[in-house]
C-alpha cells in the first residue's frame, strides 16, 4: 500500500488525548481510577409498564440508545471499592464528570427496610 | 478443633530478605490469630450498629466514610456505606456481635476463614503499598484508623491504617500466597523482615 490518508482530528479527540486517565470521585471512597469501576449503562431509560406488551416500547427500552455527544446520565458500579451503584453525569466527548451520586438515592429512596 | 493452616505455606519464611544489608525498611507479619467479621447495617440502622460495635469491642467508630479505630489487636473500620470490618483476637467475636446485633439491626458474616490478614510496618510502608494500589497513602489522604476498599491487579483488598507507618491488609485467602509473594517483591528494594 502506498500513500497516506490525511485525517482531520476533531477537537473532542484532542481534548480526550490530553487526559491521561479518568478519575471518578466516589461519594464514599473519594477519587479513584476508572479501572475500579464498571460501566452499567444508560440511566435515562424508562422501563415500560411490566404488564405492557407493547413491542415497540420494549424494543426501544432494550436496544435504542441516543449516544449523545455531550452530557449523559449513566449507571456505574464501584466494583473495586465500596461496591455501590452510582449515577454519574459524564460528557461523552470529553469524559468530564459533572456529578456523581449513589444510585439508590435516586432509584429506591423512601423504600423502608431497603438493603443498604 | 482443627488446627488452622496459614495459606502462605512455604512462602512464609521468617528472617531478613531483599536488600536487607542496607537496613530493614519494613516488617511483614501474618496476623493469623484474629477473627474477622463483616457487619452490615440496614437503611437507617447505622447508629445502632456503631453502638453495638462499641459495646462489643470498645472501639468508637465515627459515622463517616471509611472511618475506623484500632486499639491493641482490635480493629474496626467502614469500607462501604453501612458496612464494617471488625477484627479481634477472640474466637467468640462473631457470637458476641450476633448477640449485640439482632437481624432487625443488621447482618453478620464471619470472614475469618475467607481472608488473610497481613501487617506491613516500617518507614517504607507507604512507598511499597503505592506500588500495588492506586490510592493515596499519605497520612493526609489516608488518616490513622481509616479503612479503604480497593484493588491490586483486579483483586479486592481491604486496608486499614494503624499508625503513621503501619497498615493492615485483608486479602482473599485463596489469593493470599500470590499476594504475599508480590508484596515481598515490592518490598525487596527497601529490605524487609518477616516475623
Ligand atoms: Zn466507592
Amino acid at each position: 500500500m502506498t500513500g497516506t490518508i490525511e485525517k482531520q482530528t476533531p477537537p473532542q479527540q484532542i481534548r480526550f488525548r490530553d487526559k491521561k486517565t479518568m478519575i471518578i470521585k466516589c461519594p464514599y471512597c473519594g477519587p479513584r481510577d476508572v479501572i475500579e469501576f464498571t460501566y452499567q449503562g444508560d440511566a435515562t431509560r424508562q422501563r415500560p409498564d411490566p404488564a405492557s406488551s407493547d413491542q415497540t416500547a420494549w424494543n426501544a427500552y432494550v436496544y435504542d440508545r441516543t449516544n449523545p455527544m455531550g452530557s449523559h446520565r449513566e449507571f456505574w458500579l464501584h466494583a473495586g471499592g465500596c461496591r455501590q451503584h452510582l449515577i454519574i453525569t459524564r460528557d461523552m466527548a470529553t469524559h468530564v464528570i459533572s456529578s456523581v451520586g449513589f444510585a439508590r438515592d435516586a432509584v429506591s429512596s423512601g423504600r423502608e427496610g431497603d438493603r443498604p | 478443633m482443627a488446627e488452622p493452616q496459614s495459606p502462605l505455606g512455604h512462602t512464609f519464611v521468617p528472617g531478613d530478605h531483599g536488600n536487607s544489608a542496607g537496613g530493614i525498611g519494613l516488617v511483614l507479619t501474618e496476623r493469623n490469630d484474629v477473627s474477622i467479621v463483616q457487619v452490615t447495617a440496614w437503611r437507617g440502622t447505622i447508629p445502632a450498629i456503631l453502638a453495638a460495635i462499641s459495646d462489643v469491642t470498645g472501639l468508637n467508630v465515627p459515622d463517616k466514610p471509611g472511618a475506623g479505630r484500632s486499639a491493641g489487636e482490635k480493629s474496626a473500620f467502614g469500607f462501604s456505606p453501612g458496612r464494617y470490618f471488625i477484627v479481634a483476637p477472640s474466637d467468640d467475636l462473631e457470637e458476641r456481635l450476633r448477640k449485640a446485633i439482632p437481624l432487625e439491626t443488621g447482618t453478620i458474616i464471619d470472614l475469618t476463614h475467607g481472608r488473610t490478614a497481613i501487617r506491613i510496618k516500617g518507614p517504607w510502608s507507604e512507598w511499597v503499598l503505592s506500588k500495588l494500589f492506586a490510592i493515596d497513602f499519605s497520612e493526609h489522604g489516608f488518616p490513622v484508623g481509616f479503612g479503604r476498599a480497593t484493588l491490586h491487579h483486579d483483586i479486592h483488598t481491604n486496608i486499614q491504617r494503624i499508625d503513621a507507618e503501619t497498615f493492615d491488609l485483608y486479602v482473599f485467602r485463596t489469593f493470599a500466597r500470590s499476594f504475599w509473594q508480590t508484596l515481598g517483591h515490592a518490598a525487596a528494594e527497601v529490605g524487609y523482615r518477616v516475623e
